[in-house]
């Protein structure tokens, strides 16, 4: 470090050593949960209801709604009953999308194998053949629903917990209520894959699924960017140096700090900490996406796409030095999961695509002793219908339609059993049989296992108190919790 | 106290706690809820301000009028009836008035078992403090009696108060804001000097800073009216409508986007002409009102009133295909109804659509009465691909006018009824798969009925509806807005609420005194605007002592100028004002200024896959222009807070975070600007170091430096130049375009835009003091 950095810092510091002391464990979300009605309980830190079991999120999310009848719910019953109409008393009549509406419904099985797997014989699909190394690390849960047939509804109500824009993400309302784990880098990260196999039907995704909705902007997921700056803006301007910035940043302390002396403005001080931070990050965050220092083995575990910049499998090693950084929430999208037709073959570049990254993911955190304090979760927006969208004469060109009324995701670390499958669909994976978890429910428990009570974790806005479950009746899965 | 939430979102504050332990954070509350309360221990209660907040936020959702939630037969919201209140039921009072051991109330807020104490810990609400049992205490003992909701009744005429203070006696402002300051013994600060009050004045009616010209001119005249003329001029600025337009867009989400699925181009360029011409124009309000809410509904409609009727079309939308038809047409009903609401009346109705509103007095079946208006457009619920340049049908094509030239030709999207009203019905749940009972248009029976007529009632009547005299909240919604455009804060801080779950305003009579006078006038913007900056109140100075921003941090009480980091629109057009660059042009439609590579195609599905910025002078236009991408919107407006234009905003917030210093540090065209500049002043300076710097000072801050302000600009110049003269390749990046110059002239020109670099980065530059 150069001695002009030296002494902006040096400087920033003395201004702020006191500000840094009281700052110091307790953002403005934190003092927001520990000022309500119930005082914490003892042994929980700052913003939580009780004691954690899981300290950060990494959220896989599949844009575009994998299949779980050709990933994870198997059905064996439908193989014989391939091609014969789906039994109205199970589909009553409800409601499907415009693509298949009126249509007769043909009951597709797939034509993936399945098989038992690790010591818990949790039965997995073969295209997921890492992960399926992994499986007694994983809890799934067959039982999810949802009410939106629409991607662009389904993921607002997955990322928000409202179909309607306008609502805080789930990474938001972690870090309103719990606050920054480190000082350097934000509490909510998503990293969006550039590329993906699937190359059909490939769905939009928005930035209010990151965005912070009515709670304060802080708190928003920073995108990472796979071309250019990681962090918008980050990088100074082609003719300014590290050591120019310093200068810079040097000067308008000073005169800021005049100012406020001169104007009595408290909010002048906020200013000079977030430009002191955004210094910061100008080095935080380099270090952080330079993957030099990975060893190789490390690096071999996420797969051969691992190379690729804005690949699947780099953002999964990227999430996993974010978890070691402690980033509150770090959030995957990856798109290219929409198969309405040819979903085999598409199907197949998409699992290709996530399962050695994601095996590589939970492995490593595993070797590093961090799986047990982060909550890896695998979701898409909704599943896919057990009949077929086009022709089932050819099984390896069938399509699957949206079905938000039963699927499957799962949750792994942060204080979930592993090995278990959790919930149970009907003989054609078309309604839930048994313990239904709605998204909210699945929020509750995320927020649970991060010491929230999601009852208690509210915002006032336009006159009521929201939460990320919403109004609507929603428990923590309890069943799952080790 | 309710009415300051522990959790802020006018974020100035918020932010500052970020630094406050939880203890310093809980006095401000406490401390800012009594300054606000404004009641000594002489004062009587008011029902309204110190009671009925405590019920709403902690008793109605078990004992409002919520018939589904309703436990013990009790409502705590009106005193009669068979559940009111007063009524003894098994023996047990709720409320006796002036007796409080007969009053069950009073039992079940004190108790300590807490399987009886009020609110039940199941409730997750917030315990009742001892000061607010205290308020109960003191209500139930001077006869417990009830008001009608201040803002459901129209507003009160009132005398202006009697104040001490000589110089604040004038105007229907200051009386009533120095009537308040002599009752808490307040002093408020001397009038800012002339160079913050002209930087502070064209920021507010205009959107940009003075030019040095202006400000000479300005500190020149030494007229008693100087100031008055000044306003004038600004009113006159047709920059005024621009700006003023902007804080519109915001409440009716005004985007170039159908927000939805692919998210296509929609066009509604010419409704934004529109709206920059309606406050140019000085187009009375409640036309302005009746313009967009029904338009298309004139026997012989303007093009005007046809153009301002797509407010009703600015909603979100799908495009056909994965949809279903009929969900896509409730979505928009139910926007469209949302966005009446919050514009315009200032509540949040939508919170009835699947049951009566928890707070307010709107039935589920008056929220589907009110939705009834919004359910018979002519035209598809979704967008059937990329509409042709961005309008779908019914649209309009413009003919050419004198008010409007140019527009010849361009197509606008209307709002448009079909011939027999579509039926609606109560949806079950809110579920539009599950109808209920028929409705027929009406509005809430809590405010004015529509007049009489045969037939069903059109939007139009509900428009007029809106503007009737006798309307409650129109009149008084639309001036606080226009007060917080100036103050930061509304008198009502909820601006987007004034229901039972609003806040009690800040100056309730000067509210009442701007909404009557605003009516009086027709509803005259121009006149109420410079009411407002004219005032003594708005010219104060907004320096003061660190203790009286810990007592009043958001400036409630107007002892004080406000202060607070301008918008990110004001912020770029500034710094592009300063490059010289900035183009003026008006109207037409948006333009893409650069931004950083990949944002669109991070998130897109459907072509436009990439963000291809405009070239040439497009790039210069004002922020206001700036094509606006609702699935992602430009980076430089929302890091500074600017909202995605998703649904409606009647506030910003502010916040002050890292991402912003960064943005300010990077951006590339900021950057760029601050060479520009750098390089004309320069040239105006005639390459004088020392007289450059002054001039650059000036230009930024529109003040002179100090002695001691020069020297640390000449001080960090000299660094700068050391600097970059050690450094030949930085140099030589910096100032590619000077191969054939002199080194130590690039050098020069490199500290110099570092200088300008630094000071648009300053507190003093971003900030509207």
């Amino acid at each position: 470090m150069t001695d002009l950095t030296n002494s902006f810092q040096q400087f920033c510091n003395l201004q702020n050593r006191r500000q840094f002391i009281q700052r110091a464990g307790i953002g403005l979300g934190a003092a927001a949960v520990s000022s309500s009605a119930q005082a914490a309980s003892a042994a929980a830190p700052a913003g939580c209801h009780h004691p954690p079991r899981a300290k950060r999120v990494i959220f896989l999310f599949m844009a575009g709604a994998p299949s779980q009848l050709d990933l994870f719910d198997y059905k064996p019953n439908l193989e014989k009953l391939h091609g014969q109409p789906l039994p109205k008393e199970i589909s009553k009549g409800q409601r499907v999308t415009t693509m298949t509406r009126g249509k007769e419904q043909f009951i597709c099985a797939s034509i993936f194998k399945f098989a038992p797997q690790g010591q818990s014989g949790l039965v997995m699909s073969e295209l997921l053949p890492h992960l399926s190394s992994l499986a007694d690390d994983i809890c799934l849960i067959k039982s999810t629903h949802t009410e939106a047939i629409n991607h662009d509804p389904a993921k607002t109500f997955f990322c928000t917990g409202a179909e309607m824009p306008g609502r805080p993400s789930m990474g938001s309302w972690l870090s309103y209520g719990l606050g920054s784990m480190n000082k350097d880098l934000p509490e909510f990260i998503v990293l969006t894959s550039a590329f993906w196999s699937g190359k059909v039907n490939v769905q939009a995704l928005y930035s209010r699924l990151w965005g912070t909705g009515f709670l304060p902007s802080q708190h928003q997921g920073i995108a990472f960017q796979s071309v250019g700056d990681p962090v918008l803006f980050l990088s100074n301007p082609t003719g300014v140096s590290r050591k120019a910035r310093a200068k810079v940043l040097e000067f308008v302390a000073k005169v800021n700090q005049q100012q406020q002396q001169l104007t009595g403005d408290p909010e002048i001080q906020t200013s000079i900490s977030q430009q002191e931070m955004a210094f910061r990050m100008q080095t935080s965050v380099p270090e952080l996406t330079d993957l030099s220092g990975e060893s190789r083995s490390v690096v071999e575990m996420y797969g051969p796409e691992v190379h690729k910049t804005g690949s699947f499998a780099r953002n999964c090693l990227l999430a996993r030095r974010m978890a070691e950084r402690n980033v509150r929430f770090i959030q995957l999208f990856h798109r290219g999961w929409d198969h309405h037709s040819s979903l085999p073959t598409h199907l197949r570049g998409q699992a290709r695509d996530v399962d050695q990254p994601i095996a590589g993911l939970l492995s490593d955190l595993k070797q590093r002793g961090l799986l047990d304090d982060t909550l890896v979760v695998f979701a898409g927006e909704f599943g896919r219908t057990a009949f077929a969208q086009g022709s089932v004469k050819d099984r390896n060109n069938y399509g699957r339609d949206h079905h938000p009324r039963c699927f499957t995701t799962w949750m792994a670390g942060g204080g979930i059993k592993g090995g278990i499958s959790y919930g149970e669909t009907d003989d054609f994976c078309y309604n839930v049989a048994k313990d239904p978890v709605h998204i909210r429910d699945f929020h509750a428990t995320m927020l649970h296992q991060l010491g929230i009570d999601h009852n208690r974790l509210t915002f006032p806005y336009q006159g009521l108190d929201h939460r990320l479950t919403g109004v609507e009746p929603s428990r923590v899965v309890k069943e799952i919790l080790s | 106290m309710k009415r300051i939430p522990a959790t802020v979102t006018a974020v100035s504050l918020g932010t500052r706690l970020a630094g406050m332990n939880r203890r310093g954070a809980m006095f401000y509350f406490v401390l800012l809820g009594v300054i606000l309360a404004d009641r000594s221990d002489a004062a009587p209660l008011n029902f309204n301000r110190d009671i009925r907040p405590i019920l709403s936020d902690r008793c109605f959702h078990c004992h409002g009028r919520a018939a589904k939630n309703r436990q013990a037969n009790l409502r705590l919201d009106r005193p009669d009836g068979e559940d009111g209140a007063l009524r003894t039921h098994d023996g047990s009072t709720a409320i006796k008035p002036g007796d409080l051991k007969a009053s069950q109330l009073w039992y079940r807020i004190t108790t300590d078992d807490e399987d009886e104490r009020m609110p039940p810990a199941d409730a997750n609400k917030k315990p009742l403090s001892p000061e607010e049992r205290e308020l109960f205490k003191q209500w139930i003992l001077d006869g417990a009696e009830y008001d009608e909701f201040w803002s459901f009744v129209a507003p009160k005429e009132t005398h202006p108060p009697e104040v001490k203070n000589e110089g604040w006696r004038r105007g229907l402002i200051d009386p009533y804001v120095m009537a308040r300051l002599e009752k808490e013994r307040l002093q408020p600060k001397p009038q800012a000097d002339k160079r913050t009050l002209i930087r502070r004045v064209t920021f507010d009616l205009t959107g940009l800073p003075p030019n040095l010209l202006e400000i000479e001119a300005f500190l020149k005249d030494g007229s008693p009216n100087a100031y008055a003329k000044l306003v004038d001029r600004l009113l006159e600025d047709e920059a005024y409508g621009e700006h003023m337009a902007r804080y519109w867009a915001d409440l009716v989400r005004l985007a170039d986007t159908s927000g939805m699925h692919k998210d296509f181009y929609r066009n509604f360029s010419t409704y934004r002409s529109w709206l920059i011409r309606a406050f140019n124009h000085n187009l009375r309000f409640d036309d302005f009102i009746k313009f967009q809410l029904a338009g298309d509904l004139y026997s012989e409609p303007s093009e005007d009133q046809l153009v301002a009727s797509g407010f009703n079309r600015l909603h979100l939308i799908i495009d056909r295909g994965t949809a279903l038809p009929e969900e896509s047409h409730h979505k928009n009903v139910l926007d469209r109804v949302q966005a009446f609401g919050t514009a315009f009346l200032g509540l949040t109705v939508q919170c009835a659509q699947c049951h009566q509103h928890k707070y307010d007095p709107i039935s589920q079946r008056e929220f589907y009465q009110l939705y009834a208006f919004f359910n018979n457009f002519d035209g598809a619920p979704e967008t059937g691909g990329a509409p042709k340049g961005g309008v779908q049908a019914p649209s309009i094509t413009l003919g050419a006018s004198v008010k409007n030239p140019g527009a010849s030709g361009r197509l606008a999207m209307v709002m448009k009824e079909r011939a027999t009203p579509k039926p609606t019905h109560i949806l079950i749940r809110g579920s539009y798969e599950h109808p209920g009972e028929k409705v027929e248009r009406n509005t809430p029976a809590f405010l004015p009925p529509l007049k009489q007529k045969e037939g069903f009632y059109t939007r139009m009547d509900l428009a007029k509806w809106l503007v009737d005299p006798r309307h409650p909240l129109t009149a008084r919604v639309a001036v606080n807005r226009f007060w917080q455009q100036f103050f930061g804060v509304g008198l009502v801080k909820t601006s987007e609420d004034f229901g039972h779950q609003g806040e009690w305003p800040s100056h309730p009579e000067l509210l009442d005194t701007l909404a009557l006078g605003f009516m009086g006038s027709g509803w005259d913007v121009k006149k109420l605007v410079r009411e407002i900056v004219l005032s003594q109140t708005y010219r104060q100075s907004s320096d003061a002592k660190p203790d009286e921003f810990a007592s009043d941090p958001e400036n409630r009480l107007l002892a004080r100028g406000s202060r607070y980091r301008m918008d990110a629109e004001m912020i770029r057009d500034q710094i592009l004002f300063l490059s010289g660059k900035l183009n003026r042009k008006m109207y037409g439609e948006s333009v893409k200024p650069p931004q950083p590579a990949g944002l669109w195609k991070a998130v897109s599905m459907a072509a436009p896959l990439t963000y291809v910025a405009d070239q040439g002078e497009a790039i210069y236009r004002r922020s206001f222009y700036t094509f606006w991408r609702r699935g992602m919107p430009p980076p430089q407006m929302t890091i500074l807070n600017a909202p995605s234009r998703e649904f409606c905003t009647p506030r910003r917030e502010r916040t002050n975070t890292s991402l912003q210093a960064l943005l300010m540090m990077n951006e590339q065209e900021f950057f760029k600007a601050a060479k520009a500049c750098a390089t004309l002043t320069l040239k105006e300076a005639n390459n004088d170091v020392n007289k450059g710097l002054t001039l650059l000072y000036e230009k930024v801050t529109s003040h002179r430096p100090d002695q001691q302000r020069m020297q640390l600009l000449r001080e960090t110049f000299d660094e700068f130049c050391a600097l970059y003269a050690e450094d030949k390749t930085l140099t030589e990046a910096l100032t590619p375009e000077l191969t054939h110059t002199e080194f130590n002239q690039r050098v020069e020109l490199a500290a110099l835009t570092m200088m300008t670099h630094s000071l648009l980065n300053l507190e003093l530059t971003k900030v509207k003091r």
